[in-house]
Formats: structure tokens, sequence, C-alpha cells
């Protein structure tokens, strides 16, 4: 059980934290944009997240807080 | 007063800045200032203070804007071209409303020029020291007496109004010996609550810093700063005025060239010319409307430089051009004589009175 | 559930101006997670460079100074000599560190100036829209290669970190990368001991970090970590160049 927080905002869409997730449950999305105007990252099934922070280490921005 | 002790120019300055609290000298060698260098070498680590030989006056002046960021009081020395090298920093640390004080033992150039003494930095100190619209304060002594009191007075002003502070001397003053009274050590009360040396976790961080990327924001920050400048040169103009009471001709000198327009004073008095002598103290603020008051009873004024005349601008300016303004010079090294100013006033009096 | 991950206390909580994909943030999160981890935020002092990594004096919560072009040793040896028991870092990109200022890089290493550097190469000069920078790499495209960088012309990249590990003063020299989640937890344990270090009074330690510019090298984030592993590794070997213990 773990849980992903995204300060969605300060995402800029760089993809990193995608292409690191080994569980593949992240991506951005395509019709959501963030007041910055970037398409933010989204996870698609928190029920399958291991709490790796991988995404968080990976992520420029500081965009993820990790929960396990 | 204190007991007066014999000291070289160079050296009494360097014991000087001691006692008025620097605790770090970063330097570079370079004729004709480096035995300042050579006495902070000796005198720092008895006193706990830093003594640094920089790799170049470029990395001494940048070590100079990292120990005076974190409030601690500190200075460098060089003479002409390494002051070209140190022109960067200077300009951020005006920049950066940072304290430091400069010592510039002046000598002939432009390029590698010469080691002789010299004026020909004046324009460099007053106007055009590097990027940017900033000002230094530039005090200029013509004793050795002076090099301790200025360079003492340079901390207190820098501290007081967050910029750097330059002794412009020449290589005539650093060189010779003269008895002085050195000051008592005194701790400065000055408070710098900016300083960037930890926060302690008391206090939200200080940032030492130069650049304002909005053009409205640095134009009000250059503005604040010019308003300061405004301020020192409302209260800090210092100058000293020699027989100008009856003057016909002012002779206007500062430095080591001041020293000999004085005897050339006293000879055209005997030979019953009035001529007396206004020197600047202060370079930057120049002392200007104390100049143009003198210019309402001289009917001519004479700049002796030890250069191709740079100050001679600056007295034009003062008096508004309402007198004629003389040069007595010489450049690259070569030292002016009483016989050679007096030559020019005894000119003056064919022309003028 | 307890946090495992969140954002260190002394990264100040504003948007970093990065570009998308730039791996500057990752690379300042390792230093705030350091200073954090080891208690010192109130008596470190950073020195910013000049290059893109200038505005890195609001994002640390710790007191900064903002150091002109190549000068951020010099800055931060002047700092150190006048408080000894604070921690100096700089932080500086290929440029700043690696051409203007070659000669400030090299002396505050030979002095064995008791300070911790950060050294980012990202093989091109990003701020100013992307020219050559002395670690671009041989062929190379940038604004100022246009045809690749040509060693006939314009010499060969810099290895700072094999020229500086022969030098005495140095204490710990190592070349890390931030591409992938390992390389970016060497990466950590690194500058943890860069800042070790200096708490230690061991001498200088520099930590160079191989990073990339997606946009100045015209590459998607993810592209660009991969150009990096192609390219830049086998020209910059990741290792420990240095290290007196």
């Amino acid at each position: 059980m773990a849980k992903l927080t995204f300060n969605e905002d300060r995402c800029k869409g760089c993809g990193l934290c995608v292409s690191v997730c080994p569980k593949k449950i992240l991506r951005l999305s395509e019709n959501k944009f963030n007041k910055e105007g970037y398409t933010a990252v989204e996870c698609i099934d928190m029920s399958q997240c291991i709490g790796c922070a991988m995404c968080a280490t990976m992520c420029p921005d500081v965009v993820i807080r990790v929960e396990k | 007063m204190a007991e007066k002790v014999l000291m070289k120019g160079n050296e009494a300055l360097a014991e000087s800045a001691i006692r008025a609290g620097c605790r770090c000298f970063f330097g570079y060698p370079i004729t004709p200032q480096t035995e300042v260098a050579a006495y902070m070498a000796k005198r720092m680590p008895q006193i706990g203070g830093t003594y640094l030989q920089a790799e170049s006056e470029v990395a001494a002046i940048n070590m100079v804007y990292g120990a005076t960021s974190t409030g601690t009081r500190a200075m460098t020395s060089s003479s002409s071209p390494g002051i070209s090298l140190k022109a960067e920093g200077i300009s951020y640390l005006a920049g950066s409303d940072l304290p430091a004080v400069i010592i510039n033992i002046c000598r002939g150039g432009p390029g590698l020029g010469g080691i002789q003494p010299a004026q020909s930095d004046y324009n460099q100190a007053t106007k055009g020291l590097a990027h940017g619209d900033f000002h230094i304060l530039v005090l200029a002594p013509n004793c050795i007496q002076e090099m301790c009191d200025l360079v003492s007075d340079a901390f207190d002003l820098a501290d007081t109004y967050r910029m750097p502070a330059m002794i412009l001397g020449d290589g005539m003053l650093g060189q010779m010996m003269e008895p002085v009274a050195l000051p008592e050590p005194h701790e400065s009360k000055i408070e710098k609550p900016w300083a960037a040396c930890g926060t302690e976790m008391k206090r939200p961080h200080n940032v030492i810093n130069s650049l304002y990327i909005k053009p409205d924001e640095l134009e009000r920050i250059v503005m604040d700063r010019y308003a300061r400048y405004r301020h020192i040169e409302e209260n800090e103009v210092r100058y000293e005025e020699f027989m100008t009471e009856d003057a016909d001709i002012v002779i206007v000198a500062y430095g080591a060239s001041s020293r000999i327009a004085r005897n050339a004073i006293m000879a055209a008095r005997a030979e019953g010319i009035k001529v007396g002598m206004f020197r600047p103290i202060t370079l930057w603020p120049f002392p200007k409307k104390a100049l143009d008051r003198v210019a309402d009873t001289a009917r001519a004024f004479l700049t002796v430089e030890l250069s191709m005349g740079q100050m001679i601008d600056d007295v034009k300016l003062a008096i508004n051009c309402r007198r004629p303004v003389y040069l007595a010079n010489r450049t690259g090294g070569m030292v002016i004589t009483p016989n050679e100013i007096l030559a020019k006033i005894r000119e003056i009096k064919g022309e003028t009175l | 559930m307890s946090i495992v991950f969140d954002r260190p206390k002394s990264l100040t909580d504003v948007p970093l101006h990065y570009c998308p994909g730039c791996t500057h943030g990752i690379i300042h999160r390792l230093v705030a997670e350091t200073i954090d981890e080891l208690g010192i935020e109130g008596k470190t002092i950073g020195i910013a460079p000049v290059g893109c990594s200038v505005f890195a004096y609001n994002y640390f919560n710790c007191d900064m100074i903002e150091a002109a072009h190549g000068r951020a040793p010099a800055v931060a040896t002047g700092a150190k000599r006048a408080n000894p028991d604070r921690i100096l870092f700089t932080y500086q990109g290929d440029g700043d560190l690696a051409a203007i200022g070659t000669a400030e890089t090299v002396h505050a290493a030979t002095r064995g100036e008791n300070i911790t550097v950060i050294f980012v190469n990202n093989a091109i000069y990003g701020m100013t829209g992307g020219q050559m920078a002395p670690t671009t790499l041989p062929g190379q495209v940038t604004q100022t290669t246009p045809y690749g960088r040509d060693p006939q012309i314009a010499g060969y990249p810099v290895r700072i970190c094999e020229m500086l590990s022969a030098l005495d003063g140095v204490a710990l020299a190592q070349r890390v990368a931030v591409d992938s989640v390992p390389h970016i937890r060497d990466a950590k344990k690194a500058i943890r001991r860069a800042f070790e270090n200096q708490i230690n009074k061991r001498g200088f330690s520099i930590v160079e970090v191989i990073s990339s510019c997606p946009t100045n090298w015209g590459m998607e984030p993810v592209k660009a970590l991969e150009w990096l592993r192609e390219n830049m590794l086998p020209y910059y070997p990741l290792g420990v160049y240095k290290s007196k213990e």
C-alpha cells in the first residue's frame, strides 16, 4: 500500500518519472493542463504503486511526495 | 595622542587597517605596493586574521567579495594594472552593496606602463572604474599620517554606506617614511544584518546579489543607490585649503603633487604672487561646492597633476568654467618639481593677472 | 503510512525556473537533502554561479552569495577564510567552472581550500542559448560549433576530475551522473561525502555531475538522458578520481 501526492502545478510534463516507473502506472495527462500550461503527470492505478520512490528520485521539480 | 613611530607609507597603511578591524587581506604582488602585502603576511597570523596570496588580482578581489559578504572587514591592495583586473569585482561589490577597502598605489600607465609614482588613474577611480552606474568612495592622502587616518575612515565609510572605498595613493607616498601616530585598535559598532554568514536557523536566508532581471527593479535599485550617493556628496566631502583667502591663483592638487605644490606656493609668495592651494581629500565625492566658493575670489586655477590632466575636468566643472584653469603636469612616472610649477605660475601671472 | 520521499527542508518552496526535464533540479535536491541530513542548514553558505543555475540563490534556504562568472571558488575562499566554522559550497556549470573560472578552480583545489564544489557538466552553455562549452564533445553540434566541434579548430574537451586529481590539495574528485535512479543514488552519496570531507577539514572536494540539457541539445528529456549515456559517459567515465582518506 503506497500513495503518491503530486504538486501538480509544479509539474513541467518532462516525463522522466514516467520513464522510470517499474509498474508503468504513470503517464502524462492527455487533455488536462496545469496552470503553467503543461500536461502534468498522473497515476492511472494507485493500487499498484509499491512506493519505491523512483519517480520522485528522477523528478527534477520535486513534484512527487511518496508515502508507504 | 599616541607616540609617533617612523614608518613607510605602505606599512603604516597596513597596520592602520588592522587596527581598524580589517581581518582579511587578499593580495597579489605588484610594484610599488608589495610592502602592504608583505606586512599583512607578517601581521595577520599574529592577530588571528587571514592573509592569503591569491592566484590573480581577479581572484583577490573576489576573495574580498566573499569575506565581506559574510560581514568581515576585508581589504586588497594593488597598483594600476592590478586595479584594472579588479575592476570586475569592484563593480560586483558596488552592485551588491558591499563594503570593502581597495588600495591603489598608482604607477604610470597605460598598459604595463612603469613603476614610478603617477596619478593617471584619477579618471578610472572617480569615473570609469568598471561597468554599470555606480560610484566608489575615493580618498587621497598626501602624507603617511593621512594614509593611516584615511584607511581607518575608509572602513567606517564603506560599512556605513555599504559601498567600496578606495585609497588612491602613489608610489611616492607608499615608499617614503615619515613619523606617524598610529590609531589605537578599535572595534566597529556598525551592525550588518544583511551579512550572509549562516542563518543559524534564526532568520530567513540572506542573499548577496547584484542580478535583477526585471528592468524596473534594477532601475529602482540603482536610483536608490544614487540617492545614497547624493547624501554622501552632501555630507562626506573633505578638502583642505592653504592660503586661499587672498590668493589670485589657486592650485588644485591632491596626493604627492600637493606636497610639491606647497613648496612652489612659498616660492611664488616670496616673489609677491599670491598663490594658494585647494587640496581635495575626497576625490569622489569631489568637493565641488567648496571649490566653486573659492572661484568667487580667485582669478585663475592651476591643477598640478602627475598625469596628462585628468582632475582638471572636474575643476572646470566645479567652477562652471568661471575662471581659466591651467595645468602643470608630468606623467609616465616623472615627478614634477617646484620650479616647474613656479614657472607655470609666472606664466599665468603674465597672461591673467 | 509514513512519508518515504518529500521535499527537503533546505530547498525553498518555490518553482524552479529550469526547462522541463533539466537535471539541475535533481542536483539541487541532492544538495538540499545532504544539508538536511547533516543538519547544517544554519551554518551553510552557498555560492551561486553565472549560467543556468544563476538563480540558485533563490532555491536554497541557507545564506547565499551570487558570484561573478567563474569566481565562485575565490568567493567561497574569502567567505571560508573569514568563517572557518561555516560550510561553504559552490554550485557551478561547465562554462563557469571549466572555462572562465579555470584559474579560480585550479588554485582553490591546489590550496586544498576546505570547500565543497558541485560541478554540473552538461557539455553546453545553457543560459545563453546553447554555445560550445569547454566540455562540449568532439563532433557535438552547438550554436557556435554548427558543423560539430572540430578539435583542430576548437580544441579538445577538458576533463576536470582527471585534471584536478593530480593536485595534492584535492581530498575528493568524483564524477557521477543523474541519468538514472541508481546513478542519482550514487551521486547523492558522493555529494554527502564531499560535505562530510569539509566538516572533517579534509580539504577541497569536487563532485562533477554529468547532466543533460534537453532544450539546447534539441531532444526530449528522456532522449537526452539516453544521449548522455551513449555519448558523454564514454568520454567522461564515472568514478572516484581522487580520494584522500
